[in-house]
């Protein structure tokens, strides 16, 4: 392997008195793209943003080209070519593409804005990326994968040396993962060293030509990715030998009741004439591209967002959802895909983000504190939550956040769960335990709804999935039916018309 | 990363700038002001300070609410005066048919808390209803109550008839044990303010919405109804600080309550509620009032600096509260 550009060697890196990374080795060559991996809060994210120079390391050596360097700030890793994209974006939302391209370094010509030239060049970058972006967009316009895109043209116009990519592939749709990956190759022929982390191995395996993996902070494995499968990766992550990842399905009892009948939901925009039954005990995946209005319909049918018809019934009832507090009555709960900003309160502790949902509960003519943290004791030790209830839960790793989320809903005691995108940019470990834990609920009488991006998750995890496409309900596979391919062509609307017989929506009455 | 989850801490440990910072603010201002004038600790002076913050303070701990769940209200000042005015006149024409007594000085309270109520209703309703930036509708508030009392002074100013002025001053003046009603109340509103906001289900609800009202809509809070309520409650103790206010002067003009709303504010954000919403805390909001009015109590007691500076004073102190704040996020 050439020299590396950037190298750190024994990085020691605290927060207070806990130290999160224990002595790093890691090396950036030209022209080799390198993956990191391991289970949230293993420390890749400390360890990349110490890179970048986002964070100081508190014991160890950085060295640029050989020679030892600190950064004070992201910008001495910038001016060093040193470029890293986030998983949550750092564009400025309100300002164009072609303002967020050249953002703290716009060209000048005699004292003015160059804005000719830096159009010029922005159509140049997001061209090569193969994006069709104008320019002119404002960026919250902008889906994610486009504002993945728009990030990646903003990297190359910096001509960095170094780029480090924190999940790049999460928010992706498989179509702009090729282009995403077409681009890496490009970079990585043109002498870039490229960084990135992900939890999807198959994408590892196939895009990087080395890998580090970091466990409880610090290096298990660094090597050549040929000589590594993803079993071996797996099994690296979590310490352990990785057993099936999906739980067994037991099947729906015959004739176990409907706890869930719904006809005709509509919600403005986003999806029409939407029904199925839900039984007890049973787990329905819920499938399509992004963008097919798979959040949208569960939202309406929480009461989230407004709906414009559709009858509901729960146990045989009727019931009428206008409100989210509406839902909650009658037991149905959503699981918000966005844990962020539609989840958790990032500036609060464990504490009343536990209890937020269920706070009468807990509520005479004041709150019950002592209640409150025996709720939590018991949730922290229920679903393995990590990290100190005093802290900001924005401080909280994905996966435990997302843990804490599942307990927030679960301090509901939901019969019927909706639960969006549960597993995404968690590590595999987390991803197992989750798994299990709505395996378990299922055989316990509750009824789930699963909505996923992932195919194998649902074909996994659910006994039956419905397939949207465009707002519409392209079937309900079950059985035999439970393929990638099938759901692949309902989800795209290229099913023959045997696919479609068989898979005909179940419910038109 | 499973060590750190710490237990909770034993023994003492020196809590953070932010909780001491405004306290012992408190405290030098008191050594300072005990030290240059020997009048400073007196119960007059002492009753005098106290009772002249009630009528902020009992604003300033609803405006706490307001700024918690993420709002803002700049009309609290001239709706005082109009609730003033509005009190004087329905008084006045009760007291031919009403006669001086313990019945008048109830229809007057009630005036007053009812139309307090229906003002902060009104801000509320627009704000939640119509969705208009609470800044917009709380600013054209603000100036429609001013001129209202303007119109009903005709520019000058509404008087108490005199002999029902002499009849409620006991309401300003007077109290048990030496403690004066204004003070009474103020000490009221605060425990059961600081109770409602760090024991309630509301208090909790109202945080939650100010620090992110996407949250609060999917965990089923009702976050118009918390904003709504928030505001409603601002109006009516700016209803119960102007029936302490009225029987001081016995009257009200157009430039009865200038700038209070802008002192409430300030009171707030000294006090370390964070102005963008999310966390409040309404014994931070006494100690904000407290410190504005020792600053102005002190510069009229002692010939240390002049009080036209007063406000300069008062300014720095705002910002520098702020600068506490910012540690706070920043250490987080």
């Amino acid at each position: 392997m050439a020299d590396p550009i950037l190298s750190l060697r024994g990085i020691r890196r605290s927060f207070g008195p806990v130290e999160v990374l224990h002595g790093i080795d890691l090396d950036l060559a030209p022209g080799e793209v390198h993956a990191l991996l391991g289970e949230n809060g293993a420390g890749k994210s400390t360890a990349m943003k110490i890179l970048a120079g986002y964070q100081p390391a508190s014991a160890g050596q950085i060295l640029l080209d050989g020679v030892e360097t600190q950064f004070h700030s992201p910008h001495d890793g910038e001016s060093a070519g040193i470029i890293m994209i986030h998983q949550e974006f750092a564009l400025a939302e309100q300002l164009t593409v072609e303002q967020n391209i050249f953002l703290g370094r716009e060209l000048r010509r005699r004292g003015l804005l160059d804005k000719a030239q830096m159009r010029r060049l922005s159509r140049e970058y997001l061209a090569r990326v193969n994006s069709r972006v104008d320019p002119d967009t404002i960026v919250s316009r902008l889906s994610n994968s486009e504002k993945q895109m728009v990030e990646i043209a903003k990297a190359l116009s910096r001509n960095a040396r170094v780029l480090i990519m924190d999940e790049p592939t999460a928010v992706l749709t498989s179509r702009e993962v090729e282009i995403l990956f077409a681009q890496v190759d490009a970079l990585r022929a043109a002498g870039t060293a490229i960084l990135f982390t992900s939890h999807k191995l198959d994408e590892v395996a196939r895009l990087a030509d080395r890998v580090t993996i970091m466990r409880d902070g610090s290096v298990v494995h660094s090597g050549p990715a040929d000589q590594i499968t993803e079993d071996g990766m797996a099994t690296a992550m979590v310490g352990r030998e990785m057993s099936d990842l999906y739980p067994p399905k037991p099947g729906v009892a015959p004739g176990a009741p409907v706890v869930l009948k719904v006809r005709d939901l509509s919600v403005p925009r986003f999806a029409q004439g939407i029904g199925f039954d839900l039984h007890q005990g049973e787990i329905l995946g819920l499938a399509g591209l992004v963008g097919a209005g798979r959040t949208e319909a569960m939202e309406g049918l929480c009461g989230i967002r407004p709906k414009t018809s559709g009858s509901v019934e729960i146990h045989g009832q009727p019931v009428a959802i206008r409100r989210p507090a509406d839902a909650l009555a009658q037991r149905l709960c959503y699981l918000t895909e966005d844990r962020k900003l539609r989840g958790l309160l990032l500036d609060m502790p464990m504490r009343p983000n536990l209890t937020l949902q269920a706070l009468e509960d807990f509520t005479g003519l004041l709150i019950d504190r002592k209640a409150e943290d025996r709720a939590l004791d018991q949730a922290i030790q229920d679903f393995d939550i990590r990290g100190s209830r005093t802290v900001r839960v924005g401080n909280l790793s994905g996966g435990n956040q997302q843990k804490l989320l599942l307990a927030k809903i679960m301090l509901s005691e939901p019969q019927i769960l909706v639960v969006d995108e549960p597993t995404r940019g968690i590590d595999i470990g987390t991803k197992q335990q989750i798994y299990a834990f709505l395996r378990r609920l299922a055989a316990e009488g509750h009824a789930i709804i699963v909505i996923s991006s992932e195919m194998q998750e649902l074909i996994g995890l659910a006994d039956r999935i419905l397939v949207m496409r465009a707002g519409r309900q392209m079937g309900i596979l079950s059985g035999e039916a439970l393929s990638e391919d099938s759901i692949v062509r309902l989800a795209l609307g290229v099913g023959d018309a045997k696919t479609a017989a068989e898979t005909a929506p179940e419910v038109t009455a | 990363m499973s060590d750190t989850t710490a237990p909770p801490r034993r023994g003492f440990t020196l809590p953070p700038m932010t909780v001491i910072g405004p306290v012992l603010a408190l405290v030098l201002l008191i050594v300072l002001g005990a030290s240059l004038n020997s009048n400073f600790l007196s119960a007059a002076n002492v009753t005098n300070v106290l009772a002249r913050s009630a009528f902020i303070g009992i604003i300033a701990v609803g405006m706490t609410f307001v700024i918690t769940a993420g709002g803002l209200d700049l009309s609290v000042g001239s709706m005082a005066a109009f609730v003033a005015g509005l009190m004087i006149l329905v008084m006045n024409a009760a007291l031919p048919t009403l006669g001086i007594g313990l019945p008048l000085v109830l229809l007057g309270m009630g005036v007053a808390l009812l139309a307090g109520l229906c003002a902060g209703l009104l801000n509320g309703l627009l704000i939640t209803k119509l969705g208009i930036e609470a800044f917009i509708v709380t600013l054209g508030s603000m100036g429609i109550y001013r001129s209202l009392v303007t119109w009903l002074a005709d520019g000058g100013t509404l008087s108490l008839n005199f002999d029902l002025r002499r009849f409620i001053r006991p309401i300003y003046f007077d109290g048990i044990l030496g403690v004066t009603w204004p003070i009474i109340v103020f000490a009221l509103v605060v425990i059961i303010g600081e109770i409602v906001m760090s024991r309630t289900a509301f208090g909790r609800h109202a945080a939650a919405v100010g620090s992110n009202e996407h949250v609060s809509h999917y965990s089923g809070i009702s976050v118009a109804r918390v904003r709504l309520v928030t505001y409603v409650m601002l109006g009516l103790l700016v209803g119960i600080a102007t029936i302490l206010y009225v029987p001081r002067l016995g009257s009200a003009s157009s430039s009865t309550g200038v700038l209070w709303e802008l002192e409430a504010i300030a009171a707030v954000i000294i006090g370390g509620t964070v102005l963008k919403g999310g966390f409040g805390r309404v014994w931070g909001t006494v100690i904000g009032v407290l410190i504005l009015s020792l600053i102005d109590n002190i510069l009229n007691l002692t010939s240390l600096v002049s009080p036209y500076l007063n406000g300069a004073i008062q300014g720095i102190i705002i910002v520098l509260a702020v600068i506490l704040q910012r540690g706070r996020k920043a250490s987080s």
